[in-house]
């Protein structure tokens, strides 16, 4: 009896544990509500409201003007909101200034002190916090982002991508709330972007900080993202995870942004969806005939060009191997009906 | 000869007639004796460079240093939090150079004896504090240290103003920014990022002020009356009143190596490469 009860209590506290941490780790760590920036002869943000939750990695993506930098901004502390609130840990942080914020940034161009070596820049901020054992804390963040054995070098003595790291070792020292990052691969070079991406994920979840990344970057955000909030002139079309936008945008701009779209009598079809097929053989229930145009070679696939005989231009990528269509031959263009996207 | 050359035969020719000759000649002055009304004789030789390490003259040199020293850092004091407001107002940054540079619009010579009119004992300021009930006699305001003093600060601050205000425009405001998000408060970002980093124009700035300082003539002249000698005024000395021209020779070849080795000294401390 005893023994049973000692059981259904382990049960009952195992229970209220692990509701407590799933509130808590569900809890937004940042919210935005109805948040609003207007400079002079311009909107930026347009009532954005937004709640992340805790230690997971969020985007904001969108095109360049769309106001996703004003709002990384307006959680810095840089700019002060026209209206609305930004709340961290719960708490309105509007008329705090940045040094009183515990949220970090990676700039776009890194914003590193060319003064200072690596060391130095990583310090800055625990010297500033008045932190204890620095030496310890200092090496840990180098250590994290691969960067031991460059501590006394400048920044100018440095690649791209190690001021990249000295810039996310900086800030991920001072463990902030949140920790923002500005277009932070847009500076590098393609290859060593592509690594990156899956290396700041793989800080992201060591470090257990929470990110909040803006990117113009459509493959950037699908590709890091937790979730990701898709912003068109200051206001936010869609929130959702990576799979739910790219696969049910709730519009067309999303649909468009998020990579390419052939517009076949208002449904949307992604290129990849798509099959070809020769005149006569047998077709899924949506089909359009049509004459291929010309083709793009992409290495590990084909983009073949058909005009409709409606008179659209679409685009299917199809397998390299399957790309046995000449520009002149007469095609059937084909899909499935629930790889439409239909908008009202 | 080639068109580089042509093109740098008029810088050439300034130099070799406006700089070259006039040292050679003053530095051959110097090692001459001197003549009966003024002027030169021969024979060569070192007597007036002797003469300067008389204790009445070491004692010109240190004060025109200690001054000039003086005059450099209260210009910095004053020109760095001007120059950093002027690079950080985003409408009116014109408008705030021209000013600085407003008052080359008229002689330096005019505006130091505008000075005196300020300064004197009958003077705005001590009229004014007088008629104000706060004091009841002049205050001697005029005719010292003091007064050189302001007058070389006011002179040569806009030097200062202006190298340091091109180092602080050419600082990425982002890094101020990275500075308060990483838990900087406005002052810790003024000396720890924007000083270390305007050091150039700092440094530039200090190198305009303190050598025209160190040889000023005309404001402790006007401002300093008789009482205030510095090393500007004895060299005039000598080639007026005491028709000495070698050893007026001799200070200024000795001022312009004194001027030569700090210079050295200090911008070899100072270069060590930021980036």
């Amino acid at each position: 009896m005893s023994l049973f009860l000692a059981g259904w209590d382990v049960k009952f506290w195992e229970g209220a544990i692990l509701r407590y941490y799933f509130y808590y780790s569900m809890a937004p760590i940042l919210e935005l509500r109805r948040l609003v920036k207007h400079f002079p002869g311009q909107q930026a943000v347009r009532e954005i409201s937004l709640a992340i939750p805790q230690g997971s990695f969020f985007s904001l993506l969108g095109p360049s003007g769309c106001g996703k930098t004003t709002t990384l901004r307006l959680i810095a502390g840089f700019e002060e909101p026209t209206s609305g609130d930004v709340l961290l840990n719960g708490e309105v942080v509007n008329q705090r200034k940045p040094y009183e914020r515990n949220v970090s940034t990676v700039f776009q161009n890194y914003a590193l002190f060319p003064h200072l070596t690596a060391r130095g820049n990583v310090e800055f901020g625990l010297k500033r916090h008045h932190a204890t054992d620095i030496d310890r804390r200092v090496r840990e963040a180098l250590e994290l982002v691969g960067l031991t054995g460059k501590e006394t070098r400048r920044p100018a003595q440095l690649s791209g991508g190690e001021r990249q790291r000295v810039a996310l070792a900086r800030s991920l020292v001072l463990q902030p709330d949140v920790l923002l990052l500005d277009e932070p691969l847009a500076a590098l070079d393609p290859k060593l972007r592509k690594q990156m991406r899956l290396e700041l994920k793989a800080m992201q979840r060591r470090a257990g900080v929470t990110f909040l990344l803006v990117t113009h970057d459509q493959e950037e955000a699908l590709s890091m993202s937790d979730c990701l909030a898709v912003m068109n002139e200051g206001r936010i079309e869609q929130v959702g995870s990576p799979e739910d936008v790219y696969l049910r945008p709730s519009s067309r701009f999303v649909a468009g942004f998020l990579g390419a779209v052939n517009w076949i009598g208002g449904a949307g079809i992604r290129p990849e969806a798509v099959r070809l097929l020769a005149p006569g053989e047998i077709t899924p229930d949506r089909h359009a005939a049509g004459v291929v145009t010309g083709s793009v070679f992409l290495g590990d696939c084909v983009q073949v060009l058909v005009r409709l005989r409606s008179g659209e231009d679409t685009v299917a990528q199809v397998p390299r191997r399957a790309a046995l269509f000449q520009p002149g031959d007469n095609v059937q263009f084909t899909w499935n009906a629930a790889d439409e996207m239909n908008f009202s | 000869m080639k068109l580089r050359t042509w093109f740098l035969l008029p810088a050439w020719l300034s130099m070799a007639v406006l700089f070259a000759a006039p040292f050679v000649i003053v530095l051959a002055y110097s090692f001459l004796t001197r003549g009966v009304f003024g002027g030169i004789e021969l024979p060569w030789t070192a007597e007036s460079y002797q003469r300067l390490f008389d204790p009445l003259y070491l004692t010109i040199l240190w004060r025109s240093f200690v001054m000039a020293v003086a005059a450099t850092a209260l210009c910095l004091l004053l020109a760095f939090p001007a120059a950093l407001f002027i690079s950080r107002a985003t409408g009116r940054k014109n408008l705030y150079l021209q000013l600085v540079m407003l008052p080359f619009w008229t002689s330096f010579l005019v505006r130091t004896y505008a000075w005196i009119f300020l300064l004197r004992d009958t003077g705005l300021f001590n009229t004014g504090l007088q008629a104000l009930g706060i004091i009841h006699s002049p205050l001697p305001l005029l005719y010292n240290d003091g007064a050189v003093l302001l007058g070389l600060v006011y002179g040569y601050l806009p030097f200062m103003v202006l190298p340091i205000y091109a180092a602080l425009e050419r600082l990425d405001p982002a890094l101020v920014e990275a500075a308060a998000d990483l838990g900087a408060r406005p002052l810790t970002t003024v000396f720890r990022i924007v000083v270390p980093l305007a050091r150039p124009g700092i440094v530039a700035g200090s190198v305009l002020v303190f050598i025209p300082c160190l040889g000023a003539y005309l404001t402790p002249d006007l401002l300093g009356g008789g009482r205030t000698v510095l090393v500007g005024n004895l060299v005039q000395n000598q080639f007026t009143t005491a028709r000495d021209w070698p050893f007026g020779s001799a200070i200024s070849i000795a001022l312009m190596a004194l001027v030569t080795v700090l210079l050295v000294i200090f911008l070899r401390r100072e270069s060590e490469p930021l980036a």
